[in-house]
């Protein structure tokens, strides 16, 4: 009988992604209410295994490590190859990863592997006597659908930046199972030739807590400067509206919206955008939202917490430094 | 070079979704299609990919008669012919592996060296079928792409879009391609493409002429299921800062958020 619940940790250079502890967190949940074993598979390169211990103290009772030079990198096949052969072995009820670039790759890969289908991109999640039923956005959050698994072992990405993260326990210890892996010359087909960081060291979109958006009434791109001021002194990132990314202002990659990043952010602040139905698409279940806009017709402010009613280049300033002085107190 | 593009029909990105009165699902009656856009830009790079290589771009995609709409536009871009699966055991199914399964048939059916899909169709927001597509197949898979070059005519390197960054990636053919924005600037169906798409050959097959049981890849194979749907829960009212002057809604903006919203 299918028993437990299974997470695949993330990781990239060696250091654990900040999903799998929301991850964790979940699956920790829900093993409870089954009253089940949470168990962990974590994968890389050399020395992955030091990380093992801190999965035992965000609640895996048993960390299935394999540590190989072909796991350095994170690669669909190789990486499929284990989860598959851990999953074969322990035989769980449900399998859970982040939703996140790699997650996203090898979740669906490993799910047509064990011929199971799977809910993409969870928000929530409830047991139906045992059977998991995944809250998930379709239509970039224009809609909620609740999903049950009919087949088993039950899987599911969940979105980051939404579920609440547990306290670890310092004495909570994992027994760590080694896992050996043969690959095969078919795993190795893919070779990783570089991993190109961004340089700014903010976080990515999906993972930011705090995001100042800027969209075509920013003018320039020059004028992007201020809001990354205001980012950074809040420990956020910028974003951008389709209008700024397609100006050429912004890196494709900080577009929000049904066609960019969909992001949960607990603070989003819109300055100079309108909130066409594909941008608030992207940001709608943002926690709390701020709209700068000279235009007081503008549909950003129907979905606004806060709205600000005035020319942006004369409130963003002030704001700035009003935060500073917060922040300095 | 065999390309083949997979493509899905879904409602504009403009669409309001309203809900049927039982819950379960979408009023589909005043949508407006188009080709989904990531599908767009994996239409888009088939073609350049013909124009490089040589070959031949066959447009694959399942659904229902209104799909044809879609087909005909990827032929009016420029693809040389198209398979549309239509069945009525398909209306209704929620899984991407039954989807996948449909798809990974065909493709064991013609020759291809490359296949191009969306990194997800922004109906059901699933990213699944790619993936699913390719380990059926057996074949590699590089997801998230918005770059991509060829060393030679059979290598591809490209640049998978990750947090915070992207990866390089190389790999022979055959592979699946997922698109992201970025890789392209998708072209226009021209005047002439309209009228050549129309003799282009378009092919409608149902399960039973893949050979393929409806109860495994339909609806009653499905192995995910739609239970309920809802619209997101509406907002609370928001607040009009207000104040005399830029600075003073200032002030009072980061008042509120430290000590209303508590969020900085
Ligand atoms: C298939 C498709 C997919 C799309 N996907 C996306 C997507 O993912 N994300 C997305 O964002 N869009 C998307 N769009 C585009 C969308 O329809 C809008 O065109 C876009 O969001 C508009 O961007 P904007 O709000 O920056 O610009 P605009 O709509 O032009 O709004 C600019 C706003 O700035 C305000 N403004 C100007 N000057 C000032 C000032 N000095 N101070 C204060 N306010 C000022 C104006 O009042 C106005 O409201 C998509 C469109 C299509 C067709
Ligand atoms: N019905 C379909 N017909 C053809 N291709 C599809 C279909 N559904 C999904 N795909 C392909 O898979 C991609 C991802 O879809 P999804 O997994 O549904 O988000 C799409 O962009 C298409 O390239």
């Amino acid at each position: 009988m299918a028993t437990g619940v299974l997470v695949v940790a993330e990781q990239r250079n060696g250091a654990i992604r900040k999903v799998s502890w929301e991850v964790l967190s979940e699956g920790k949940r829900l093993a409870d209410q089954l009253g089940e074993e949470l168990v962990a598979v974590l994968m890389g390169g050399d020395g992955i295994s030091s990380h093992a211990e801190a999965l035992g103290q965000w609640g895996a009772k048993r960390v299935f490590v394999a540590e190989a030079p072909e796991l350095a990198d994170y690669r669909t096949n190789p990486y499929a190859r284990v989860v598959v052969q851990v999953a074969k072995q322990l035989e769980p009820r449900i399998i859970l990863m982040g939703a996140s670039s790699t997650g996203k790759d090898l979740a669906p890969r490993v799910a047509a592997r064990l011929g199971v289908g799977m809910l993409s991109d969870c928000v929530g999640f409830e047991l139906r006597d045992g059977v998991l039923v995944g809250r998930r956005p379709m239509y970039a959050g224009k809609l909620y659908a609740y999903v049950a698994c009919k087949a088993v072992p039950q899987m599911a990405t969940l979105r980051p930046n939404v579920f609440p993260k547990i306290e670890p326990d310092p004495f909570m210890k994992a027994e760590v199972v080694k896992v050996e892996v043969q690959f095969e010359e078919s795993d190795l087909r893919t070779k990783v030739i570089e991993l190109r960081e961004e340089a700014g060291g903010r976080p990515d979109l999906t993972e930011a807590e705090i995001i100042v958006s800027g969209g075509r009434g920013m003018k320039g791109p020059e004028n992007f400067a201020m809001l990354e001021t205001l980012a950074d002194l809040l420990g956020g990132t910028v974003g951008a509206s389709r209008a700024a990314v397609d100006a050429g202002w912004r890196p494709q990659s900080d577009q929000v919206g049904q066609t960019g990043k969909v992001v949960t952010p607990n603070l989003y602040i819109a300055c100079g955008i309108s909130g066409s139905i594909q941008h608030l698409a992207g940001m709608g279940t943002s926690k709390v939202i701020v709209a700068i806009n000279k235009d007081p017709d503008a549909p950003i402010f129907q979905k606004a917490d806060y709205g600000v009613v005035d020319d942006l280049f004369k409130v963003v300033p002030p704001l700035i430094e009003e935060v500073r002085k917060l922040k300095a107190e | 070079m065999e390309i083949v593009a997979l493509m899905k029909q879904v409602p504009d990105t403009e669409t309001q979704i309203k809900v049927n009165p039982q819950g379960t699902w979408i009023i589909e009656d005043d949508i407006k299609w188009i080709m989904n856009p990531y599908c767009e830009f994996g239409v888009e790079e088939a073609l350049r990919t013909k124009e490089k290589h040589g070959g031949t771009v066959t447009i694959v995609s399942i659904g229902p008669a209104r799909a044809v709409e879609a087909i005909r536009t990827a032929l009016a871009m420029g693809a040389d012919k198209a398979i549309h699966v239509d069945d009525p055991a398909l209306v209704g199914t929620t899984d991407s592996l039954g989807k996948a399964r449909i798809l990974a048939k065909i493709l064991q059916s013609i020759p291809f060296d490359i296949i191009f899909a969306g990194k997800q169709a922004i109906d059901d927001d699933m990213a699944q079928v790619g993936p699913a597509v390719a380990e059926l197949l057996g074949i590699p898979q590089l997801t998230f792409v918005n770059g991509l070059e060829w060393i030679d005519g059979r290598t591809v390197r490209v640049n998978r879009q990750v947090e915070g960054g992207s990866q390089v990636i190389e790999c022979s053919l055959p592979v699946l391609i997922t698109c992201q924005k970025g890789l392209n600037e998708p072209r226009y169906a021209s005047l002439p493409g309209i009228m050549k798409a129309k003799k282009k050959p378009l092919e409608t097959k149902n399960l039973a002429a893949l050979g393929l049981d409806p109860a495994q890849v339909g609806k009653e194979g499905d192995t995910t299921e739609i239970l309920r749907v809802e619209l997101p829960p509406p907002r609370k009212p928001g607040k009009i800062v207000d104040g005399e002057t830029p600075e003073e809604k200032a002030a009072k903006l980061a008042k509120l958020l430290r000590e209303e919203a508590k969020v900085i």
